[in-house]
């Protein structure tokens, strides 16, 4: 008698797949439902941003910095002007600071209430998905009534924002994060403490701390494995330093440090956080003030180069920037912490089942916007 | 009213005719009428799904602007729109299916719960087939429609087809042993495997005030109800056992191939296994078409209007749990059988007997 062989068989996970997020496709090599081998394909949404970039001006690239995470538009949108506001050396008023920030803080918690309800969908929860996007839906009328888009903002402009904050806005806010805070207990209840849930997500892909650091993964993704590692603390950019709030890092509640569900706790914490954040700019803010007053007329940077990183809710999204002294930038490069965080995916996934590949896929929070850009 | 009742009526208009042909009559009568429960309990229980999963998630489900328009008034007729558009559906046979196979494994799977359902005993005296092995039948057929599911993943000629099949079978085939085993205690109590016998055993009170059903007769059937139920809902493959459709791995599971009225066959049965597995819940635990107050509201009717309440009661049940759980990962599922459902549910066989010996 023979052995009884069993061979691998490579399944395509994507590109048209439910929880690819995205187009993304994984070449994935199984041993019946044992995964081996993880081989991310990616490029399937690439629209040359960067090339893009050095032909249009200044101000032309801003949008275009939408389109790459298209989940969390307004902090793609910081770290790009701010870093041009760098180069030319603009103060921006104080009002625009403070907005800015609310903006972003809002942004983060939309784009973490995205990323905790796609999660759910992949541990097969749906119910909590609907939950976070009503909530989510909420955030972007506060954008809409703003600035009139609901996912591509275009909202900061080098120098200011483009549109002041409307009328009734600010109590609006107030508004929203009293309802949240009571609401996001609802997520406790039917997902984190499901006892279902934390047998699928606790101890299952466990990301250790050092092949984060190895791998460049940043963001809560990094937090998660116990870094306390944030730029809105570590490297305040903006009028960070002015703000109280916490990093919350995983501590390996229900499995080990740096497990899927503390990836997804980590993510929950921070949105009590930016709510902590909204809630002090929207005391401090400057009740008037031009928003434009600080447009530069022209925006020629001086010959020169900066990098300029920012804490997206995926990570540190990096803008590196090359002027030469024209309208034009000779070259834009965006540092995309979605990126990294994908290339750990066949670290800590191999091994796995090809159900907590996919889980493991959805706690990493990716968008293939700014993967491929 | 089963099949032989309407045998003899038959014969009563036609006193000289050969039997054979009544018999095939009676039982197309019969099949006919099973066909149109399975058809209703899918219009009436997608319905009621979606609208409670609407509720559920802050949604409103299906809405119309009116009779005519969309779906009609709160989207009544939204199911009869989808039936409409899956008949007319293009029929998608892919190219590297074994097509035979793939044409015949819907029509399987909805067989099992189709013949599952004439051993159901809707009220005193209403019941296809009251056989003297009915539990027993039940028990066999509907592990039938694997059969078909391990066609259609293996036809498909998809990988993810082939995943889901494979999940699928080892499921129901796992899940199938703890349920057997809880309803065997059922049957010491019982004494008999006849369907209506099991629901005749059930009159009267227990314990001064409690109806005499199964569920309450003992500790351990009480437990062996709990055992039944979600060995039950792992065998309709709802969530959270819902891994072989498990949609965001495997995109649909054995069915990912399937289009149109064919794909409608699947689901067809997957709603018609919860009214197998919810019916024999209610039959063997629930007291069947026993009314809650002994001795008030008995009688043909009111054994109709009990079982279907009752019916409807485990099947909300499962609806809840569908939009509240998670899912299970697949060695998970099978630990659950294996190592949590089948000791507790042999262990609890073994307390029943020695009940019935000592104590009952």
């Amino acid at each position: 008698m023979g052995l009884i062989k069993a061979d691998e068989m490579t399944l395509n996970i994507g590109p048209q797949h439910p929880s690819t997020h995205g187009v993304l496709r994984l070449k994935v090599k199984t041993d019946g439902e044992i995964v081996s081998e993880i081989t991310p394909v990616i490029g399937y949404l690439h629209r040359c941003f960067e090339k893009h970039c050095e032909y249009l001006t200044y101000e032309q690239v801003i949008p275009f910095t939408d389109r790459c995470d298209y989940i969390a538009a307004m902090n793609n949108n910081f770290g790009y002007v701010v870093a041009v506001e760098k180069m030319m050396d603009i103060q921006v008023p104080e009002r625009v600071e403070y907005i800015r920030i609310i903006m972003a803080e809002l942004n983060r918690i939309a784009s973490h209430l995205l990323a905790l309800g796609t999660f759910g969908l992949d541990v097969g929860a749906y119910t909590p998905f609907l939950y976070m996007f009503r909530d989510r839906e909420r955030i972007l009328d506060l954008f809409e009534i703003t600035c009139g888009a609901r996912l591509l903002y275009n909202y900061m402009w080098i120098g200011g924002v483009s549109h002041d904050l409307p009328v009734g806005f600010v109590e609006a806010t107030y508004r929203f994060l009293d309802e949240f805070e009571k609401k996001s207990e609802e997520y406790h209840n039917i997902l984190s403490y499901n006892k279902i849930f934390i047998e699928r997500t606790a101890d299952v892909g466990v990301l250790p701390k050092d092949v984060a650091i190895d791998y460049g993964v940043t963001g809560p993704n990094l937090r998660g494995s116990g870094v306390k590692w944030d730029l809105r603390k570590d490297e305040p950019y903006s009028i960070y330093e002015k703000f109280k709030f916490e990093v919350p890092v995983g501590q390996g509640l229900m499995g080990s440090v740096g497990d899927s569900w503390d990836r997804y706790w980590v993510r929950a914490e921070e949105m009590k956080e930016s709510v902590k954040i909204v809630r002090q700019a929207l005391d401090k803010m400057p009740r008037k003030g031009d928003v434009h007053e600080a447009l530069p007329k022209r925006v020629r940077p001086p010959q020169g180069s900066i990098y300029f990183r920012t804490e997206s809710p995926r990570g540190d999204l990096g803008y590196y920037i090359i002027s030469d002294g024209k309208d034009k930038p000779v070259r834009v490069k965006m540092r995309s912490p979605a990126f990294t965080a994908l290339s750990a995916l066949s670290e800590i996934a191999s091994g796995w089942m090809l159900s907590d590949v996919l889980v493991v896929l959805g706690s990493l929070d990716i968008v293939l916007g700014e993967i491929d850009r | 009213m089963t099949i032989d009742n309407i045998i003899i009526w038959f014969q009563s208009w036609l006193p000289n005719a050969r039997i054979a042909p009544l018999y095939v009559a009676a039982v197309l009568i019969a099949a006919l009428a099973i066909f149109l429960v399975m058809a209703v309990n899918a219009l009436v229980a997608v319905y009621a799904e979606r609208k409670i999963s609407a509720f559920m998630q802050d949604r409103v489900g299906p809405m119309g602007q009116g009779p005519g328009l969309h779906a009609g008034k709160w989207g009544l007729l939204q199911t009869v729109a989808d039936t409409i558009k899956l008949i007319l559906k293009e029929d998608i046979i892919p190219k590297a299916a074994d097509k035979k196979l793939f044409i015949i494994a819907p029509f399987i799977v909805f067989l099992g719960a189709f013949i599952a359902l004439a051993a159901l005993p809707w009220g005193p005296t209403l019941i296809a087939a009251d056989m003297n092995i009915g539990l027993f039948y039940i028990l066999a057929v509907s592990s039938f429609g694997v059969i078909g599911i391990i066609f259609a993943a293996w036809s498909s000629d998809n990988k993810w087809s082939l995943f889901g099949g494979m999940r699928s079978a080892a499921q129901i085939i796992s899940y199938e042993i703890p349920a057997a085993l809880s309803l065997v205690a059922v049957l010491l109590l019982a004494g008999t495997l006849s369907m209506q016998g099991i629901v005749a055993n059930q009159s009267g009170t227990v314990w001064g005030f409690l109806p005499n059903w199964n569920i309450f007769n003992n500790p351990f059937t009480f437990l062996a109800f709990f055992i039944y139920f979600i060995a039950g809902v792992a065998e309709t493959n709802r969530t959270p056992f819902d891994i072989p459709e498990a949609e965001s791995e495997l995109v649909a599971g054995f069915h990912t191939e399937y289009s149109g009225m064919r794909w409608a066959f699947f689901f067809l049965s997957e709603y018609g296994n919860m009214l197998v597995v919810a019916g024999v819940a209610v039959v063997a635990f629930l007291g069947g078409w026993q009314s809650p107050i002994d001795g008030i509201m008995q009688g043909p009717l009111w054994g109709l209007i009990w079982f279907l309440l009752k019916m409807t009661v485990v099947i909300l049940i499962m609806i809840w749990w569908r939009w509240t759980f998670p899912r299970l990962r697949v060695d998970q599922l099978m630990n659950v059988a294996w190592k949590v459902l089948l000791p507790i549910a042999l262990f609890n066989l073994f307390g029943t007997a020695i009940w019935t010996l000592t104590i009952g």
